[in-house]
């Protein structure tokens, strides 16, 4: 494991390093060739054991998944696997056949969650955006401020939602207790943890777990922002909003690409917060992919069709992740 | 542009997070106890108030089987939500306990998969003979014809417990026996600020339970002969409409109780007076544990129609329970045997059913003045007399899962205003029915 997250983090340092907008400094010097060459087997052994470990955690039982969604993996094969028979394409068109309850019921539950990520992603990001700019300049306790906000990404998940389980309750919980006991703005308690609010109720909640994490990614990006450039814009006479506009956002871009791609990679996955915030029993109108997927394979034992809703849903996301980086990545190379 | 670039590291460091907690669950040790040869790995469910109450009340019994046979036993107590999770696992990998508990309404499912250690007649025979256990008990433990796939050790089933002082305020002098009697009585029992009945709405299980209940009482079943699916048919939605009803239309069961899904909050309802009457298996102990006054409790079977419609049964609950099965990979098969038979065996049958407020499985445990209580009695005669399993055959689970998803969904329409019908009750159980695999 330790390997793994240090071999993550010099990827990721290297990936900075030779990013063409950073300023190397000097010019690469051609140091001398023969020293070189005789260097050069040193990093791959340093990754080598990074190698094996993403191997045996990642690549091995993802492949191990999609081998599985082309078997018949029912519960009458869980003992001797091995015997499962082959089902070609079968758990794919279950899968796929939208006219059916199982394939409709898939479809549904994508919808859901493309509407759901959209949401949440909008509104962490403007709520990130907003948080990181007004503490951008120093203040009194401002550091206080910044901790303060960034208590629900830390606080541990299943503390945190199960207490938006509590406060969600029916009867007994402390919204119903504040719209409806003090302020009076509906007739009759609703519910916040089945039909339809269900889908506002878990939206509420992952936004206010991911915001914060905006709001963190953001604010060190704009560390980096001179304030020497603020001071040009002003005297060209910038207002606050062209100032954002024109000064902020560009230079946050880096830092928005990686950041958008990956709230949207976690929001999309999320298991823990629903399965947390409403059990065994999702409400249809906030039927997350993840949970769907779990619940038809655990749930129904048919580990093959479960394995091809998620070979089905890593396409997706490869696809999106792939578009995404396309566009990112031709923009700034025009810019 | 230092700070650049520790948020990138902080990047990479946070997208391995769930990675973290992948590898954690891959550290799941099974047994790996080949060489000891008499070290037995057991895992219990959750049948106390708690798992370390578990290990309290198991670990002295486990002491005593220990000096008597030589033979260790490593517990280890499973809660109900991990359980079939666990099992599942051990069944694919090949390594898990050597004993385990399973909910009764696995055994089917689970013998299909072939991993757990048939009980064909020398297996029984070793452990006392099929006759010692309970016929109501023994009938869910597998698919009828085989061998049983597990023994039954702790036995339950439904009663409809009511509050006796509340029936006497409301000047009801016995508990219905019928359903028409129920619904007069429960309408005395609500008023503005009290509910008659409490019903766990959220949970597959439990609505479940109930749905295989007010079938057979309708002369539905689930499956046919052949273990086919038999999920859309007009006694089964007449059953699912009953229930629901009880919130929808008779309006005795307050809307919030949609969202009861752990198992526990409907009880909790009862036991504190906000309601009169639930519907739970073997709940006195538990009852007490919730600080409800003994004198209170009373228990009846659950009731049956006046009149039973055509093929209808007098069934008032599903055999419920729990069974105790062998892996069939075991390196320890003897000792394995030897400890389901000890704990089969009438002394801690006693013991063990006495702690947990559920019945002994064998017919000599009853001896003991424990189960001779009038409240064990009604809950012992409703297992021996209008007690059904639940269909055994290998899709069990996915009826458990697919018609509990949609009973939980339709009980969260009624809830929030919306109308359910006959029509979308049929049409709800013909695409669960669709989506049953074999």
């Amino acid at each position: 494991m330790v390997d793994a997250v240090k071999a993550k983090v010099s990827i990721g340092r290297a990936s900075v390093v030779s990013n063409p907008k950073v300023p190397s400094g000097r010019a690469p010097v051609n140091p001398v060739r023969r020293r070189k060459r005789r260097r050069q087997w040193l990093p791959y052994v340093l990754l080598a054991p990074a190698i094996v470990m993403e191997l045996l955690i990642h690549i091995i039982p993802m492949l191990i998944g999609v081998m599985m969604s082309f078997f018949k993996m029912t519960q009458l094969y869980l003992g001797n696997w091995r015997q499962a028979p082959f089902a070609h394409l079968d758990n794919y068109r279950l899968a796929m056949d939208f006219n059916q309850p199982a394939g409709k019921a898939l479809l549904h539950s994508f919808v859901v969650t493309i509407a759901f990520t959209v949401l949440v992603l909008a509104f962490s990001w403007s709520l990130g955006l907003l948080a990181a700019v007004l503490t951008q300049r120093p203040f009194r306790g401002r550091g206080i401020v910044r901790t303060l906000l960034l208590v629900p990404f830390a606080l541990p998940i299943f503390a945190s939602v199960i207490t938006w389980n509590f406060m969600a309750q029916r009867d007994t919980g402390v919204i119903n207790h504040v719209l409806v006991n003090q302020l009076h703005l509906t007739q009759g308690n609703p519910f916040w943890l089945i039909g339809g609010n269900s889908f506002v109720t878990l939206t509420l909640v992952v936004v206010w777990r991911t915001w914060p994490f905006a709001f963190l990614m953001m604010s060190a990006g704009m560390q980096s922002i001179s304030d020497d450039v603020y001071e040009a814009a002003v005297l060209d006479g910038a207002g606050i909003l062209t100032q954002l506009r024109r000064v902020t956002l560009p230079l946050l871009a880096p830092v928005n690409r990686v950041l958008v791609l990956v709230l949207f990679l976690w929001t999309f996955n999320d298991f823990t917060t629903p399965y947390t915030l409403f059990g065994d029993t999702t409400p249809a109108q906030a039927d997350l992919i993840s949970i769907h997927i779990y619940q038809n394979s655990f749930g129904t034992w048919n580990f093959g069709t479960g394995s091809a809703m998620s070979v089905l849903l890593l396409l997706f996301l490869m696809v999106v992740t792939g578009i995404y980086l396309f566009f990112v990545n031709r923009r700034t190379d025009n810019a | 542009m230092r700070l650049n670039k520790t948020a990138t590291a902080a990047v990479a460091a946070l997208m391995l997070v769930p990675l973290a907690a992948c590898s954690s669950s891959g550290a799941t040790k099974g047994s790996d106890k080949a060489n000891t040869g008499a070290t037995l790995t057991y895992w219990a469910s959750n049948q106390g108030t708690s798992l370390a109450n578990d290990k309290q009340v198991l670990t002295p019994e486990l002491a005593k089987f220990t000096k008597q046979t030589g033979i260790k036993v490593e517990l280890e107590v499973v809660p109900w939500s991990d359980l079939l999770n666990r099992v599942l696992a051990a069944t694919t990998s090949g390594k898990g306990p050597d004993v385990v508990n399973i909910g009764n309404t696995w055994s089917s499912s689970v013998q299909a998969t072939g991993a757990f250690l048939p009980f064909d007649d020398a297996t029984l025979n070793a452990i006392g003979g099929k006759s010692r256990f309970l016929a109501g008990s023994m009938s869910a433990t597998g698919v009828a014809g085989q061998p049983p796939a597990a023994v039954p050790i702790y036995s339950m089933a439904y009663g409809l417990y009511y509050n006796k002082k509340q029936f006497k305020d409301a000047g009801i002098s016995s508990p219905p026996k019928t359903w028409d009697e129920f619904l007069v009585d429960a309408k005395k029992l609500t008023t503005p600020k009290h509910w008659a009945l409490s019903l766990e709405a959220g949970s597959k299980t439990e609505n479940i339970h109930s749905a295989f209940t007010l079938s057979q009482q309708q002369g539905g079943s689930w499956f046919d002969a052949s273990g086919k699916a038999t999920f859309n048919t007009p006694a089964n939605v007449a059953a699912i409409k009953q229930y629901i009803d009880f919130m929808q239309t008779d309006k005795i069961v307050n809307p919030s109780d949609a969202q009861y899904s752990n198992g526990t909050e409907a009880l909790k309802d009862f036991a504190t007076g906000t309601t009169s009457m639930v519907f739970w298996q073997a709940a006195q102990a538990s009852l007490k544990e919730l600080g409800m006054n003994p004198d209170d409790i009373g228990v009846a079977p659950v009731p049956v129609p006046a009149t039973l419609a055509a093929g209808g049964k007098p069934v008032t609950s599903m055999v419920a329970g729990i069974n105790l099965g062998i892996f069939k990979n075991t390196k320890n098969k003897d000792a394995a045997i030897a400890f389901v038979k000890f704990m089969t065996s009438t002394p801690e049958q006693q013991m063990l059913n006495k702690t947990y407020g559920s019945l002994p499985s064998v017919t000599d445990a009853y001896s003991d003045p424990a189960f001779q209580a009038p409240n064990v009695l009604v809950i012992k005669d409703v297992l021996s007399k209008s007690a059904a399993p639940l269909p055994q055959v290998p899709g069990e689970s996915q009826f458990e899962k697919l018609v509990g998803a949609a009973m939980t969904s339709l009980f969260a329409d009624a809830a929030t205003g919306k109308t359910v019908t006959s029509a979308q009750i049929a049409a709800a159980l013909a695409a669960a029915q669709q989506q049953v695999t074999d």
